[in-house]
């Protein structure tokens, strides 16, 4: 077990516990940015869908695993920005313009859902941001003339002054987007604003008595959570050459909702575990359909089924996700042999203000 | 300072509060105290704006607060404590400490983004002010333990020292003493003292510990069934004939 010697009240406020947390992601990000070289386009092309998968539930997390409010239409946000960001391409705009544009776009959406939906909590908020995205996908089906409907939209290949970015220099756009993203939420975190996020999420009551209007902040989160998930729209926009309103269903959203959950409510880790876990389940079931006889592994469902199973299960065994997982590895070999497996069990209490409510 | 006029609430047919007055005048502890279901908490939460006041009004350091909305409450220098507890349970003691500098801030959500110099400054300059609340509570063992791993009457505390890291004027306590034990509510008694006298800061406390309002309390209001029947020194309520009957029954 380390110990940290803090000598100064900014240690608290840094990044990085210490030098040696430092250099193990030092040595993470060496590692992923030399990784192009070595490996094949296979395993490039699936690290680049990990790293924009990352970007949506970043944008997600915030909202579920810091501000405590759920959201099953967030493929909204990914369709609104993927197609603006691909409208715009198709008008001329170059894209370094075309992507914050589609951010702003989606976070203004954002707060419109917010406004109508933070009157209402839970399944209910659930159930409103549900019917949010039922609709923007109608709209995208039948606003033919715009988003080229059922017949699909095809997206202009990513350009930089006339150069036209290979598959390569795309894995290291969008690492350099998710890094920045990583950081933007880490210091908003360890910020007043992300603090009012977590103060909402754990007591909005005792939220209130200590200054914070609810409103404002449950809006602000709803702006930024959409903006990154817009973000990370444009981003699969280039990365599937062609939009369809089906590419954002609520399978998609649910996926997503899988992503934070599986990887640990309320971790920025959690995330980047949740999107490497995404994007090898359906490589993962297509193996494994190999494997079973014909009449079962043909079935269609197959996929959302095991989504829903595996939710499930890490939702009764281990609410902390990998992330969790993993914290508690560290904990076991750190501590070994002293490690004891109610360490990390919370206690149930039952003193809640139920007077207040 | 601080004064509530005929304040009355009801919740359908039941009034849990009837036209209460009283004022408290600043530097004072003012304690109100009653039987169960007397409406003392719901008086809490009127001030702290959680309910709607029916009528009458509330007025702090002349100004009416009656419709102020719940999050400026803070804002005003009116800061409270809770029955049963309303920390941050995920998160570290200095982190819910840290949570009270919200309303003192004075950088944006884009300084928070980037974690501009200013932002650090902020920081650090919040933890100097509350390491003096955590020094006054004697915290110090507790700052990075996590709420949920924590004693009852710890937690207690930390809720007491993240209502001072608000710097309020006003300090509402509701029920300061419930869950400890009779050691640490001698030193709960000293602490309202020190908070008082120390730091300055007006109290308003709903209590049952009849020893713990006559240590420290100037003036106690006593409420019964929604209505106020005696206000005055500890000594002139406790043998007040309606505070009597109020609590034995006649």
């Amino acid at each position: 077990m380390r110990f940290v010697l803090k000598t100064d009240y900014h240690r608290d406020s840094d990044l990085f516990r210490d030098r040696v947390q430092f250099s193990w992601y030092a040595a993470l990000f060496i590692f992923v940015l030399c990784l192009p070289i070595v490996s094949g386009t296979y395993v490039e092309s699936q690290l680049t869908t990990v790293f924009m998968w990352s970007i949506a539930g970043a944008g997600l997390m915030i909202l579920v695993g810091y501000t405590g409010l759920i959201s099953l239409g967030h493929a909204a946000f990914l369709s609104v920005g993927a197609y603006t960001h691909a409208i715009m391409l198709d008008l001329g705009v170059p894209f370094f313009v075309s992507i914050p544009l589609a951010m702003v776009l989606c976070s203004a959406l954002g707060v419109v859902v917010s406004i109508a939906a933070l009157r209402m909590t839970g399944i209910y908020l659930a159930i409103a941001t549900l019917a949010f995205a039922m609709i923007v996908e109608k709209i995208v089906k039948n606003w033919s003339a715009v988003t080229g409907g059922n017949a699909g939209f095809k997206v202009a290949p990513p350009e930089l002054f006339g150069w036209e970015l290979n598959s390569t220099a795309y894995y290291y756009f969008c690492l350099l987007v998710l890094t920045l993203v990583m950081l933007c939420v880490s210091n908003l975190l360890r910020a007043p604003t992300g603090r009012a996020f977590i103060a909402v999420r754990d007591s909005e009551i005792s939220a209130q008595a200590m200054g914070i209007n609810l409103l404002k902040t449950k809006a602000l989160a709803f702006a930024i959570s959409a903006a990154l998930t817009g973000l990370a729209g444009t981003l699969l926009a280039y990365q599937w050459h062609y939009l369809f309103p089906d590419s954002f269903s609520m399978l998609t959203s649910i996926q997503l909702l899988m992503l934070v959950i599986i990887g640990g409510l309320g971790s920025m880790s959690g995330v980047v575990f949740g999107a490497i876990f995404i994007t090898l389940l359906p490589d993962g079931i297509a193996t494994v359909r190999e494997w079973l006889p014909d009449s079962i592994g043909n079935l269609p469902g197959l996929e959302p089924l095991t989504f829903g199973l595996l939710l499930i299960l890490v939702l009764i065994f281990e609410p902390l996700g990998i992330n969790g997982r993993w914290q508690k590895m560290r904990l076991f070999f750190s501590q070994f042999p002293l490690y004891r497996n109610k360490t990390l069990k919370r206690q149930k209490s039952f003193l809640r203000t139920e007077r207040v409510h | 300072m601080f004064e509530v006029v005929r304040l009355s609430k009801h919740f359908g047919g039941v009034t849990a509060v009837h036209e209460v007055s009283f004022s408290v005048n600043e530097g004072e502890i003012f304690s109100i105290m009653g039987p169960n279901g007397a409406g003392k908490t719901t008086v809490l939460n009127l001030i702290s704006r959680f309910y709607d006041v029916d009528e009458g009004t509330i007025q702090f350091a002349g100004e009416d607060i009656t419709h102020a909305p719940p999050h400026e409450i803070a804002r005003k220098g009116i800061a409270r404590t809770f029955q049963n507890i309303e920390l941050f349970e995920r998160e570290t003691v200095l982190q819910n400490l840290l949570i009270a500098q919200y309303i003192h801030r004075k950088t944006n959500i884009f300084s928070d983004l980037l974690f501009l110099p200013r932002v650090r400054r902020q920081e650090a300059q919040s933890r100097r002010f509350l390491e003096d609340i955590i020094d006054l509570l004697h915290l110090q063992r507790y700052r990075e333990q996590q709420i949920h791993s924590l004693p009852f009457g710890v937690r207690k505390l930390v809720e007491l020292a993240r209502a001072l890291c608000l710097k309020p004027k006003l300090l509402l306590l509701d029920e300061p003493s419930s869950g400890l034990n009779p050691e640490e509510t001698e030193d709960l008694s000293f602490w309202i003292e020190d908070i008082n006298k120390e730091l300055g800061v007006t109290i308003v406390m709903v209590e049952h510990d009849m020893n713990l309002i006559g240590q420290v309390s100037n003036r106690v209001l006593v409420l019964a069934s929604g209505r106020s029947i005696a206000l005055g020194t500890p000594v002139e309520v406790k043998d007040h004939p309606d505070v009597i009957s109020a609590y034995l029954g006649t």
